[in-house]
């Protein structure tokens, strides 16, 4: 098992008291996992995958464990956490366009990177060369400022700076959302390949696009109004989704093939809850066609079948 | 009812303006009433230029932009005012759009002053309801609040009523939807299809092709600021002909079905430069010795032309 997250609860303080943005986080990856992580802005995807390897101010750690291979993340102290990040955990932020340092060349760049880790960059430098030549970049981009590469091929060289160390868990936060079709493929493509080579051993993909996930994860994990919904394989969320959340989301989706003219698709009514005093309970109750009674407490996110975790009194019945 | 003929669009850039960039060449298509019309896409191929040109917002390099015949590419003053009585835009970032000082209601004030002096309060406000129960907003939810007191998916409803004070004909919707949540653009979506029964004409200027399929009826593919296929919009997602719309066409992310073939990365990016040949020729794997010269979109069969060599040639035979 690659990451185990417990009941991990991330607030975030403001002036106005604080915002639940992740409360009761429980699911584990395996090794070789790609988990895609999908929701609607504001549902706590991205401060899920965040707290992981940065958890700074306005972001506050209120509880909960996250064991990566093994050995326990101290994710509350941003010193300890140096010695992993980049080596056992790293991340592709979502702006990778803007990632990289504007002055340096790019290989002079990623010699700092490494020297800051402790890590011989000459020593390195082969394998490096052999990561460009995987996505496909010639190697004077070592020479080149990040200014005289395109969108896409800035994407590609951050991909590899983040997995150079081979990190245990890899968090890609959006990475093909600012891409056309074409290169969202290949981006998307070239993780699968990253994670097959063993340059990363899982990863988290965090995306608002359900159809992208379809095409790269293993399973996927759906959070609605930053607790989570549903967790199972790809296959299963698609296509025989059980929590009611989910089940619209994925038929709201507009697929090739579907017209106005033939099939009306519905959206969900309603909008989230403000996450600043939320309701207590199931937070999709207000939206939720088949709410009862018992909705009013927190269903707890339990395994209904193998590898398929619900949180949904509906479907985990009274005796749950 | 809007027309564009050879309509192109000359950048100049570098240091001293001493390069040319061809946003768009020779666009040619028309736009029926009401109809819904895709403009398809990546980054850079020049289809927010053309919503701009039709809008007026900036000016045209050469070719003309006609509405029900009259030319509109130089209209200036209460003529201009007119024109825009017709004809409108919605942009993609709703809280952009808004000035954040003043309340969201404040564009409804806007319009009744500017276009509509002589009409009384009170029944100005009974319209400014009945636009907003149109787009499927409640009017004491949403009046009287400040852009940040409203959802994307509201403000951006609030555009789309706007409009339909104008009692418009036409309407310029670049990438509406891009930021709006799954279970909110299908709403949006399903409203400009509302919108269409009711006679409007709509300009989709999108580069998501599953959203594109859904609403509209043609659809023009663009290419480096060239019309590559355009046509019936079934026609060009289940029969591409352009090697370059049937590899957009491959790369969708689709939920019923993988996908198949690889991408050839290298090729990945649109190279930049002029040419005076096809802009697809360095990523095309079809490319032979013509396709040093332009082609232009010929018509392959009843409303679906392409712009290829490679397609033209064949049908020749």
């Amino acid at each position: 098992m690659s990451l185990k997250v417990e009941n991990l609860t991330i607030y975030y303080q403001t002036l106005r008291g604080d915002v639940r943005a992740l409360e009761n986080a429980t699911f584990n990856i395996e090794g070789g996992e790609i988990m895609g992580l999908a929701g609607e802005s504001g549902c706590g995807k991205t401060t899920l995958g965040h707290s992981l390897i940065s958890l700074a101010p306005p972001m506050k750690y209120v509880g909960g464990r996250v064991t990566l291979g093994g050995v326990e993340l101290p994710i509350w102290d941003t010193e300890k956490m140096n010695e992993f990040r980049f080596k056992d955990i790293s991340i592709i932020p979502q702006y990778a366009m803007n990632a990289m340092n504007p002055i340096r060349k790019i290989g002079k760049m990623t010699e700092e990177l490494l020297r800051a880790r402790k890590v011989d960059f000459r020593a390195l430098l082969p394998e490096l060369k052999r990561r460009l030549d995987l996505v496909k970049l010639p190697h004077e981009v070592l020479d080149m400022y990040p200014i005289e590469l395109s969108g896409g091929m800035k994407q590609r060289m951050v991909m590899v700076l983040s997995t150079l160390l081979d990190p245990i868990l890899l968090i890609a936060d959006e990475i093909t959302s600012a891409l056309d079709v074409a290169s969202q493929k290949a981006v998307a493509e070239m993780l699968v390949e990253f994670r097959d080579e063993g340059c990363c051993k899982s990863a988290i993909v965090i995306t608002h696009d359900i159809s992208i996930l379809y095409q790269i994860a293993d399973s996927i994990l759906i959070m609605y109004a930053g607790q989570l919904a549903e967790k199972a394989s790809t296959e299963t969320i698609i296509h025989s989704p059980r929590h009611p959340y989910t089940k619209m989301l994925i038929s709201s989706l507009p697929e090739i093939g579907a017209k106005y003219s033939e099939k009306q698709l519905a959206g969900i009514p309603g909008k989230p809850p403000l996450l600043l005093d939320p309701p207590t309970g199931c937070r999709f109750r207000d939206r939720c066609p088949i709410a009862f009674e018992k909705c009013t407490e927190v269903p707890p996110f339990v395994e209904i079948e193998k590898n398929h975790f619900v949180a949904c009194w509906k479907e985990t019945g009274n005796d749950a | 009812m809007l027309k564009l003929d050879r309509v192109t669009k000359i950048y100049r850039v570098g240091t001293f303006g001493g390069k040319e960039l061809h946003a768009v060449s020779d666009v040619s298509f028309e736009i029926k009433d009401g109809e819904v019309v895709s403009l398809i896409g990546e980054s850079g191929s020049g289809k927010s230029t053309i919503g701009k040109m039709i809008l007026g917002l900036i000016s045209i390099s050469s070719g003309a932009i006609s509405l029900v015949g009259k030319d509109v590419s130089a209209l200036k003053g209460d003529a201009l005012k007119e024109y825009y009585r017709l004809v409108q835009g919605v942009f993609q970032d709703p809280f952009s759009t808004y000035n954040p000082i003043f309340k969201a209601d404040r564009i409804f004030q806007i319009i009744h002053n500017e276009f509509y002096p002589d009409v009384d309060a009170q029944i100005w406000n009974a319209k400014v309801d009945k636009a907003l129960k149109d787009v499927g907003l409640n009017p004491e939810h949403v009046l009287n609040k400040f852009p940040h007191q409203l959802s994307g998916g509201q403000l951006q409803r609030f555009l789309i009523a706007r409009a339909l004070l104008l009692d418009i004909k036409f309407l310029v919707a670049d990438e509406i939807i891009s930021m709006l949540d799954a279970s909110t653009r299908i709403d949006v979506l399903n409203l400009l299809a509302e919108l269409k029964k009711r006679g409007l004409s709509i300009l989709f200027i999108t580069h998501d092709l599953s959203l594109a399929n859904y609403i509209s009826e043609r659809a023009i593919i663009l290419y480096r600021g060239c019309v590559v296929e355009m046509g019936v919009t079934e026609k060009i997602f289940n029969d591409p002909r352009h090697p370059y719309t049937q590899m957009l066409m491959a790369s969708v992310p689709r939920l019923d079905q993988k996908w198949d073939e690889q991408v050839n990365v290298e090729s990945m990016e649109a190279p930049t430069g002029t040419t005076s040949g096809c802009l697809y020729y360095d990523r095309c794997p079809l490319a032979f010795e013509q396709c040093k010269q332009r082609p232009t979109p010929v018509e392959i069969e009843a409303d679906h032309s392409v712009a290829c060599w490679k397609v033209t040639e064949k049908r020749a035979q």
